[in-house]
């Protein structure tokens, strides 16, 4: 730090009030567990385990050769070091996967009610300011919400159809995506719009909702079609 | 609060991949160039800012610290910043910090981003993380889906057509063409825009920019040492920075924030920022201009590098900066005035071609979209446009403006969630 910014930041905080100052005082016991550090010890000869003199080991102990992962045989290498540089750049496979225990927190209720043919939002206690998708504070005043049922109808507020998406959802190409609005609700739900083709959609279409039968316990358990 | 100059950068060329270099040494190039230009050393840098987006792409976390040590900028203070599409114009703010606060006295902001280490769908998956994933991303997460929808709203709204989200494409592939380090240079037709295929309606693949690999660096100084290694440093006078719900579902319906050359009155009827506008662009927007004393930019800035990853959301943006009114977006392209004032575009406009140039350089359309890289590479092509060298850098002066006196830059991310303005101008 500049000493312009120490000086600008105005009066430093007052010392404790010590008798002796700290570094005076642990001296002498830092002095005494020193003395009581074990000695270092002389390096041992390698013996098997341990350091390995490869001299010695060469063909007695090797790494086993397996199938998976990369396998390259005869990557070329040339004579001429000084050739390295123009050597075309080594591309390999690495795979990486994992699961998550993911925890819905406060909002699982919105998920178990999907599982059960309902739509819940939330509501703040205070200024009643509604989400339609839950939220469990207000982000208007901070308050608390409570859950709510929101109607099983509503309009089309904005849409799209996508005909590329993520990895994930490419195989379900095309699809229409709407942020749907409710009446007495102040914010909107994105959800599929299914059974309709992009010429068949418009901003303000009444929609309603309809439920997976076999809940995946996932936002898409819910949907819309034309109602 | 000290003032803040920057004075020089380097980009590197954009491209799908650069399986031959490692990011430490893509952002190696983009430091020695812009340490070139100004004959510094790396011991006049007293710290760093590290600026990618995702370690999902890279696969590697503290890339930061890798590359600080790969410059050899070690033990000097360095951290990263991160935030989304807008983690370029966050470093760039984050290295005006260091500056203003006194900290140090020369900074430099290191932003990259490597994406072709999966193939573009799976990138698509890793960019829609950054939507919630419990209410968003299950659904069917897909950011030019999410990007589609507000522009949808904007048309309901405004009555914008396609067309003209179209001719943003024209404009900003064209721009590229004198643009070396532009990934996607073209000459297109607006009828080819709307012909390409469609991604998620209205948006086209040529509404959208691409995936990319890249570079860029911007070294920022207090005014002694600006002053003793360039001649032509440039003073960051606005640094706005603005904040919307992650979930475009949140976003409010209430009034517009105004700026000073707005009324009440303009916006009667209009429901704000809903889905069709960008409210953390205006608030960032209007910050930067306060810092900047800019009553109107449209009267006050000369040209303008912003976030165009959708055609859309330039238009989106022109309003949010208050270059035009909200929902004049759409006839503000057609009037001719965000194009270059000589480029041939093969288009017919209603007004005077090149009031306010905005995205020169080609913008993240045909520039390429390096998430890390492209807030900074706004702020090197801001740069050599205010000193006039870009015919320089590169090797091409078409895209040079004449005597520009100031500039804003713009970065945004996530539908909006975080945006960064800041406002460039002749420092010397
Ligand atoms: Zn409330």
């Amino acid at each position: 730090m500049s000493k312009k910014i120490q000086k600008k930041a105005g009066k430093s905080p007052p010392r404790r009030p010590t008798s002796r100052n700290r570094t005076e005082t642990l001296r002498p016991a830092l002095e005494k567990a020193l003395r009581r550090m074990p000695k270092a010890k002389p390096a041992k000869r390698a013996q098997g385990v341990g350091t390995v003199s490869a001299g010695n080991l060469r063909g007695k102990v090797r790494l086993p050769e397996t199938e998976d992962g990369n396998s390259a045989f005869r990557i070329p290498f040339p004579k001429d070091l000084a050739h390295l540089d123009g050597m075309s750049p080594l591309v390999i496979r690495w795979h990486y996967e994992m699961e998550y225990l993911h925890s819905y927190a406060q909002d699982s209720p919105f998920f178990a009610g999907l599982a059960n043919g309902r739509l819940l939002g939330t509501r703040c206690i205070h200024c009643r300011y509604t989400f339609a998708t839950p939220k469990g504070h207000c982000m208007r005043c901070g308050e608390k919400t409570r859950w709510i049922e929101l109607p099983l109808k509503g309009k089309v507020h904005s849409w799209t159809t996508c005909y590329f998406g993520s990895q994930e959802f490419l195989k379900e190409t095309p699809f229409n995506l709407v942020l749907v609005e409710f009446e007495g609700a102040d914010t909107l739900l994105l959800s599929r719009l299914v059974g309709v083709g992009q010429d068949g959609i418009a901003v303000g279409m009444e929609v309603k909702a309809q439920f997976r039968r076999n809940a995946k316990l996932l936002a898409s358990d819910v949907y819309f079609v034309p109602a | 609060m000290n003032e803040v100059y920057m004075i020089a950068g380097g980009v590197t060329k954009f491209a799908k991949a650069h399986p031959e270099k490692s990011f430490q040494v893509l952002v190696k190039e983009a430091f020695d160039y812009a340490l070139g230009d100004v004959g510094m050393e790396t011991k006049d840098i007293d710290g760093s800012v590290s600026s990618y987006f995702s370690d999902h792409f890279l696969r590697q976390l503290m890339g930061g610290a890798m590359v600080q040590d790969y410059l050899g900028l070690c033990p000097k203070p360095g951290h990263r910043v991160e935030g989304g599409g807008a983690t370029g114009g966050l470093g760039f703010q984050a290295a005006w910090r260091e500056i203003a606060s006194g900290r140090m006295k020369c900074c430099a902001a290191l932003g990259w981003e490597t994406m072709a280490h999966v193939n573009t769908w799976k990138g698509n998956e890793f960019i829609a993380l950054a939507s919630d994933t419990n209410f968003d991303y299950p659904v069917g997460g897909f950011y030019t889906g999410y990007y589609a929808m507000m522009a949808v709203r904007h048309m309901h709204e405004f009555r914008t057509t396609p067309e003209q989200f179209a001719m943003v494409s024209v404009k900003n592939h064209k721009n590229a063409e004198h643009n070396p380090y532009a990934q996607y240079p073209g000459t297109y037709t607006v009828k080819e825009v709307r012909s390409a295929p469609m991604v998620s309606y209205p948006l086209t693949l040529l509404d959208i920019c691409t995936m990319s690999e890249g570079a860029a660096v911007a070294l920022l100084c207090d005014k002694d040492t600006a002053f003793s290694f360039a001649k032509r440093p440039v003073r960051i006078t606005g640094v706005g920075t603005g904040t919307d719900a992650m979930r475009m579902a949140d976003r409010p319906h209430g009034e517009v924030m105004l700026l000073p050359h707005e009324k009440k009155s303009d916006y009667a009827h209009l429901k704000y920022p809903g889905v069709h506008s960008f409210r953390a662009g205006r608030a960032a927007s209007r910050m930067a201009y306060e810092q900047a004393d800019i009553k109107n930019p449209l009267e006050e800035l000369d040209f303008v590098e912003l976030h165009d990853a959708y055609t859309s959301s330039e238009i989106q943006t022109y309003e949010d900066m208050g270059l035009c009114r909200y929902g004049e977006g759409g006839p503000f392209v057609e009037t001719g005035a965000p194009f270059m004032p000589k480029v041939r575009y093969g288009l017919e406009f209603t007004g005077e071609q090149g009031v306010v140039p905005v995205n020169p350089s080609g913008g993240l359309l045909a520039c390429g979209h390096p998430v890390g890289a492209t807030g900074l590479m706004q702020s090197v092509f801001a740069l050599w446009q205010l000193q006039g060298t870009v015919g320089k850098h590169f090797r091409d002066d078409s895209l040079q403006l004449k005597d520009p006196r100031r500039g804003a830059i713009h970065s945004h991310a996530g539908t909006g969630t975080y945006v960064a303005v800041s406002v460039l101008e002749r420092g010397w």
